[in-house]
């Protein structure tokens, strides 16, 4: 049994009275023990929405409309607001983009790490000191005895995100959701901040799920990639697979969009168009607008994910590698 | 969030605010000092002598060393009375704010946090609160409290009724104020992060909104303050407040009101002008208060 397996989940959010529209359409997933997915898409794809959907924290007024969501084969979207809670932040655990919002400005690192714990181990105040001064120092903070007692303003945005590290890995989860955990983060501590959390999963075998629109990152940290398109899965399968070789036009686009791929001088390859919200998606495949490949057959059918890839018409083994 | 240095600074360096802060600081002293500093114990029966009554201040013609600021009808001298007012005064109104602050933000805080039909309906107690007036919720339930219990009752449990009243008929500000703000942090992403560790609604909203919200409810407080003395004094003046013989600030200048016209005005002058300085002080230093927190205003950085 997979350790987290997602199926057919659809998120909807109520459009007037009678209406709703989805944010999610239908998305499945299996993850195991210690296994890294990179969830890959553009914003208003739905990447953050399945994050939160897995923690039962969708936002009044949406709500799963389908679907389920197992951990460990027990149905998270089942569990009594006590149970879940038990789960969030104890053997799941998430990583948010901006670490200057995610710190509470009022309260010391050490009161929220310590509050943290405390919501899910018995455990006195010294101990769990202790314990945080511990996870400071796993994730390589300087000096973690005296930062235990600073404020976030006291501290830099990357050592701030270090921190919402260590929270994240305080009661030892077995799944860490990183939703964009280095966007709002300088280039130079970008790379340092993904090492980091790929070394932790590793040593510790904790599963990752890493959300973001950055396919160098993913390509570097993931094992396998989800691509999402307007709240669907559009193609699935090992990273390196997908990086050299995209079936779908959608991942070959973002490939080709990347700026490495580039010659020096020609201009950057942007996809056509924008992606449709999800109040006004077009009939049929979702991405039929912007695609080159689009028949009348697009237009009228969403197309099944078959073999890791929804599309009718994917790139064949050659067009896929060139 | 401004640093305690830079709030001293700030204070420091603004001469309404220390003018302000020290007319206060010298008031409630003296209301504190009252017992060691007053030349008479105005509650003390013993001292008083109905003989010295309306005795003009001392430098007057026909004043008596003895009571700098002169005596009202019942030979309390008017300096003494007033020591010991403003220190009823000033408990009333910390008390009644006491009694609002934690009332509203107590409901401020779970109509912001819960919304829905639970804000809906607090905020509509809120209004309702809010639309009868406090001096007619006041006048109403005292003067059925005076009519239903004897005056020695009455007199004991004056200061306690008058908390509750003014308390309980301001909580709507507070519990707005605090609202609004918990409704601005609510969507922020540390309550949203604090979700995700599996923090319990009520952890959330004490110990990460709480304190998130409190600069607006420090500032209303001092405001507040202000507005329960002034409204206890103007329940003293109607009869309704404080009784004669543990007077407030309000009562002293009604005891004395009957005496103007026969020439003795000193004995509503003089508290009338300590209650003024003090509500004054109040509100400048309120006023200074919400600029120094308030980051949009601020000038420079501290």
């Amino acid at each position: 049994m997979a350790m987290l397996e997602i199926k057919d989940l659809h998120v909807a959010f109520p459009k007037g009275k009678k209406s709703e529209v989805e944010a999610l359409r239908g998305v499945n997933l299996t993850l195991e023990k210690g296994e890294r997915l990179g969830v890959v898409g553009e914003s208003g794809a739905g990447k953050s929405m399945l994050a939160f959907a897995i923690l039962n924290l969708i936002a009044e007024p949406g709500r799963v409309s389908q679907g389920s969501i197992a951990f460990h084969g027990e149905n998270l979207l089942e569990l009594s607001e006590r149970d879940i809670r038990s789960i969030r932040g104890n053997r799941i655990s998430m990583i948010f983009q901006d670490p200057m919002v995610t710190l509470n400005p009022v309260l010391s690192i050490g009161t929220q790490m310590v509050e943290t714990l405390k919501a899910h181990r018995r455990i006195s105040d010294a101990e769990a000191r202790k314990l945080c001064i511990a996870k400071l120092k796993e994730v390589a903070i300087p000096s973690a005895e005296s930062r235990l007692d600073a404020y976030p303003h006291e501290l830099s945005g990357g050592l701030r995100q270090r921190v919402v590290i260590a929270i994240a890995l305080l009661t030892d989860p077995e799944l860490i959701i990183a939703d964009e955990p280095t966007t709002a983060l300088d280039v130079t501590i970008q790379a340092e901040i993904m090492a980091l959390i790929l070394k932790l999963c590793r040593d510790k075998d904790v599963a990752l799920i890493l959300i973001t629109h950055d396919l160098g990152v993913v390509a570097e940290v993931t094992e396998r990639i989800m691509i999402m398109y307007a709240g669907l899965c559009v193609e699935t399968g090992a990273t390196q697979q997908i990086i050299q070789a995209p079936h779908h036009p959608y991942s070959a686009g973002l490939l080709k969009a990347l700026p490495q791929f580039a010659g020096r001088g020609t201009r950057l390859y942007q996809i056509p168009g924008s992606m449709p919200p999800i109040t006004a998606l077009p009939p049929g495949c979702a991405y039929h607008p912007r695609c080159e490949r689009a028949t009348d057959m697009c237009k009228a059918q969403i197309p099944p994910l078959e073999h890791g890839c929804a599309c009718f018409h994917p790139l064949d083994q050659t067009e896929a590698a060139s | 969030m401004i640093s305690l240095k830079g709030f001293i600074t700030r204070f420091l360096s603004d001469p309404v605010a220390i003018g302000a802060g020290s007319v206060l600081l010298i008031l409630v002293l003296m209301a504190i000092l009252a017992p060691f500093l007053a030349p008479q114990n105005p509650y003390d029966l013993m001292q008083l002598d109905i003989m010295d009554s309306e005795m003009p201040p001392s430098w007057k013609p026909g004043g008596d060393e003895r009571f700098l600021l002169g005596t009202d009808a019942q030979g309390r001298g008017v300096l003494s009375t007033i020591m010991y007012g403003t220190g009823i005064s000033l408990l009333i109104g910390i008390g009644a704010v006491i009694v609002q602050g934690v009332l509203g933000v107590t409901l401020g805080l779970i109509a912001g946090y819960r919304g829905g039909w639970i804000d809906a309906f607090l905020m509509r107690l809120a209004d309702i609160q809010m639309s009868l007036s406090t001096l007619m919720i006041a006048i109403i339930v005292l003067a059925i409290f005076q009519a239903a219990f004897d005056a020695n009752t009455y007199a004991d449990y004056a200061i306690f009724m008058l908390i509750v009243i003014i308390g309980v008929a301001e909580w709507p500000k507070f519990a707005r104020t605090v609202r609004s703000s918990v409704l601005g942090e609510k969507s922020k992403e540390y309550v949203d992060a604090a979700r995700v560790i599996g923090l319990p609604p009520r952890k959330i909203m004490v110990t990460h909104i709480l304190p998130n919200t409190l600069t607006p409810v420090l500032v209303i407080s001092t405001i507040q303050v202000a507005e329960a003395i002034m409204t206890e004094a103007a329940l003293s003046f109607l009869g309704l407040g404080m009784p004669t013989d543990r007077p407030s600030l309000g009562s002293l200048i009604r005891s004395g009101f009957e005496f103007i016209f026969s020439g003795s005005w000193w004995i509503t002058l003089y508290p009338a002008i300590v209650l003024v300085v003090l509500i004054l002080a109040l509100n400048l230093l309120g006023d200074w208060l919400r600029d120094v927190l308030n980051p949009k205003l601020r000038r420079g950085d501290d």
